[in-house]
């Protein structure tokens, strides 16, 4: 049975602040940088006005405010911060941190592209230049997934099994500035969701203990650590992104059964019989669905696959929901210049290329610096993978669509 | 030689009208106007935030960085064409929050550059956060309690880090600002102008009417620029009189003198010897 709902008018900053008020964590540390703004300003609203108990830092930087967030969290605490475009590049050394002293961090990245030239729209370039960090990925196409994820993070972060930081990303100004309907639970279901952090057992230099700084059984985090155990304590995150591809749907039903939204790694829609499909992230794909129904309503057997979860990658999904369709397009919302192609693409490449009978795939470009991408842009997409379906080969994969030639 | 009308741009200014910025500007045209300098002779390296603008509006030679990274950049380009009088402009929160790692060693390093501080007690282009100077108590978006940490001094920050030109300006004392820029480019060796600029959109405390009450001029009350302690002294004070003009003011050797390598042509005008480094890398053949 799921819970009594308020909808409740927010923007995607404002949905991400109004769950992590509800959550409560114990330590906000953040520093302004458009579109990420509203959500800085809003919680350190709730923290004036009383109605939550985290400490909020104002850091006077980027990498200041992740490091805060380490420290906070190896102290025990659960901790917050938010960022976007040079915000996240000035946190870059720090993401690597965060995450291999398993410190289970929850970020909000509000997508914006990275200078430059300087722009402050939105693409994907700042997530993706963090996507080998080791952080785990999840993109929202809307206010609604926004809020739930915001939530739910912590569950997936914190799990024994997972132990990862988390990074929760919303598409800059399309949906950070965007006012939409947004189903909320009441404060006492969401505290009673996200309940306390756990903590696993350690041996520590003066025997077991919790995995977190205490003065009475002290621990050091961050110490050497060379050619002797380095390697092995990388194939432990390898694991923990192994275990999250189960933690992640286990979190996600539970949290269904409180407020009758389910979400998947990944979410195929009109695939059954689909000839032509797209897969992509974020908001795009609302705008890649209601294309597909149109194409759809004249005949058209086309589909969408949505990558909700990028890291870990949910491969073998991915194959279940891709294997069969004759022509794929992958949209990619920023570049890995001097690479094959965009990351998204490379990746789908990378996992489908050991069947027997995969599909023709190409990579679709778009939106780079928050260049509008409309539902004529994606009926263009759609009509050359049916090109690509009748004439059963692909030429060059890479299409950069919607950019002057 | 340039005049007002040619250091101006034909881009659409986007500050709020009544913004200190404005008079900022105008003060900077001025002083390259009486300086005699051409538009080829400058550069301005402007950081992020509301005064970023200003390599828009400004028709020098212009390099938009990125966010706290005015003084390496502006460092750089003096370093490789020591012709060019390089000028630099930051925001109080790109000079002394993101960028305030460069800023003790931009001035102990000692570059003959001038770094322009719009300092307006806030973050103004990302709409009214609490910056590192904003005032004890001061409400702000971010602040909304009022700011609980001590603010940053831009001026006895300044002294403490050696640099050798301090000063501070107001928007609202042009002809006093004018002269001090025209000082501060002068001065041979890195200077600071801390530059006081209402942000009429987010900073409602410290306005023209603010300042107005209580600024007075350092020239004018006796202030020996190159007594150190005297300038600590005059740096502490704010609250009801608030000194502009020149701190202090001790010329020392730049960054280049020393180097061999920088005496002579600028770096950008010296011809790399083919001979000498095929030579060199004949040795590790
Ligand atoms: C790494 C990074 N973090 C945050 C920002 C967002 N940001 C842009 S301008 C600014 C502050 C603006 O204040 P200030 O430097 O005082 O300049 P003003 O707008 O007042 O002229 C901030 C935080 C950014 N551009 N880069
Ligand atoms: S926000 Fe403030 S600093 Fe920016 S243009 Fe407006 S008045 Fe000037």
């Amino acid at each position: 049975m799921s819970e009594k709902q308020t909808l409740m008018g927010m923007n995607g900053d404002e949905s991400v602040a109004y769950a992590t008020k509800q959550v409560n964590p114990d330590v906000v540390a953040a520093y302004p940088i458009t579109p990420q703004t509203i959500i800085v300003e809003k919680l350190s609203e709730y923290v004036a006005d009383g109605e939550v108990d985290y400490e909020y830092v104002a850091v006077e930087s980027e990498h200041s405010a992740l490091s805060n967030c380490v420290g906070a969290s190896a102290a025990g605490a659960r901790a917050f911060t938010a960022t976007a475009a040079n915000g996240l590049a000035l946190m870059w050394e720090i993401t690597f941190i965060a995450s291999g002293l398993r410190l289970p961090i929850v970020m909000a990245i509000v997508n914006r592209s990275l200078g430059g030239p300087i722009n402050i729209h939105n693409d994907h370039s700042d997530s993706m230049g963090a996507r080998d960090s080791g952080w785990i990925q999840i993109h929202c196409e809307n206010s609604q997934e926004v809020y739930d994820a915001s939530i739910t993070a912590w569950r997936m972060a914190e799990h024994p099994d997972v132990l990862l930081p988390i990074m929760v990303c919303l598409d800059g100004f399309t949906l950070s500035h965007t006012m939409e309907n947004v189903l909320t639970l009441p404060d006492k279901v969401v505290s009673d969701f996200v309940g306390e952090r756990e903590f696993i057992t350690v041996k520590g230099h003066m025997g077991e203990t919790e995995l977190r700084l205490n003065p009475d059984v002290p621990l050091t985090f961050g110490p050497v650590d060379l050619q002797d155990y380095y390697f092995e304590h990388k194939l432990h995150q390898i694991d923990a992104m192994k275990q999250a591809l189960k933690v992640i749907p286990e979190v996600d039903a539970e949290y269904a059964k409180i407020s009758g939204r389910s979400y998947d790694l990944l979410h195929p829609y009109r695939m059954e019989d689909a000839e032509v499909a797209v897969l992509g992230l974020g908001s795009t794909m609302g705008t890649v669905k209601y294309t597909v129904d149109q194409l759809r309503d004249e005949g058209v057997k086309a589909g969408l696959v949505k990558m909700r979860v990028f890291r870990p990658f949910p491969s073998s999904d991915l194959v279940d929901a891709l294997k069969d369709i004759p022509a794929v397009g992958v949209l990619d919302k920023s570049l890995s210049l001097g690479a094959p192609g965009g990351p998204l693409f490379e990746e789908t490449m990378a996992t489908l290329y050991h069947l027997p009978k995969k599909p023709l795939i190409a990579n679709y470009i778009h939106g780079l610096g928050g260049r509008d991408t409309g539902p004529q842009l994606i009926r263009g997409v759609f009509e050359s993978l049916l090109e690509i379906k009748d004439k059963g080969e692909i030429g060059d994969p890479m299409n950069y669509v919607g950019a002057r030639p | 030689m340039a005049s007002i009308r040619e250091l101006g741009t034909d881009q659409k200014n986007y500050w709020c009208p009544g913004c200190g910025n404005f008079g900022l500007l105008n003060g900077v045209k001025r002083a390259i106007v009486r300086l005699g300098l051409r538009r080829d002779q400058v550069t301005a390296v402007t950081g992020i935030g509301c005064h970023g603008k200003t390599t828009n509006y400004l028709a020098v030679n212009g390099f938009h960085v990125i966010h706290g990274r005015v003084l390496p950049v502006a460092t750089a380009i003096k370093l490789a064409n020591k012709e060019q009088t390089v000028i630099g402009f930051a925001g109080d929160g790109d000079a002394f929050g993101i960028g305030m790692g460069h800023f003790p060693h931009a001035a102990r390093r000692n570059p003959n550059i001038t770094l322009v501080v719009h300092n307006n007690l806030i973050y103004g282009l990302t709409t009214g956060q609490t910056s590192p100077t904003t005032k004890l108590g001061h409400v702000t978006k971010t602040s909304p309690r009022g700011a609980f940490e001590e603010a940053i001094n831009p001026i006895s920050t300044a002294l403490a880090s050696n640099a050798g030109f301090v000063a501070r300006g107001y928007v609202g004392e042009m002809d006093h600002l004018v002269d001090l820029m025209e000082e501060a480019l002068r001065f041979r060796g890195f200077a600071l102008v801390d530059i006081l600029q209402p942000c009429v959109a987010w900073n409602r405390i410290n306005t023209y009417d603010f300042y107005n009450k209580r600024v007075y001029k350092l020239g004018e009350s006796g202030h020996d620029p190159t007594d150190l302690t005297a300038a600590y002294e005059r740096a502490e004070e704010w609250s009801e009189r608030i000194p502009i003009g020149v701190f202090y003011k001790v010329e020392r050797p730049t960054y280049g003198d020393n180097f061999p390598v920088l005496a002579g042509e600028p770096m950008v005008r010296k011809k790399l010897d083919s001979g000498k480094v095929a030579k060199l890398i004949s040795e590790f053949a």
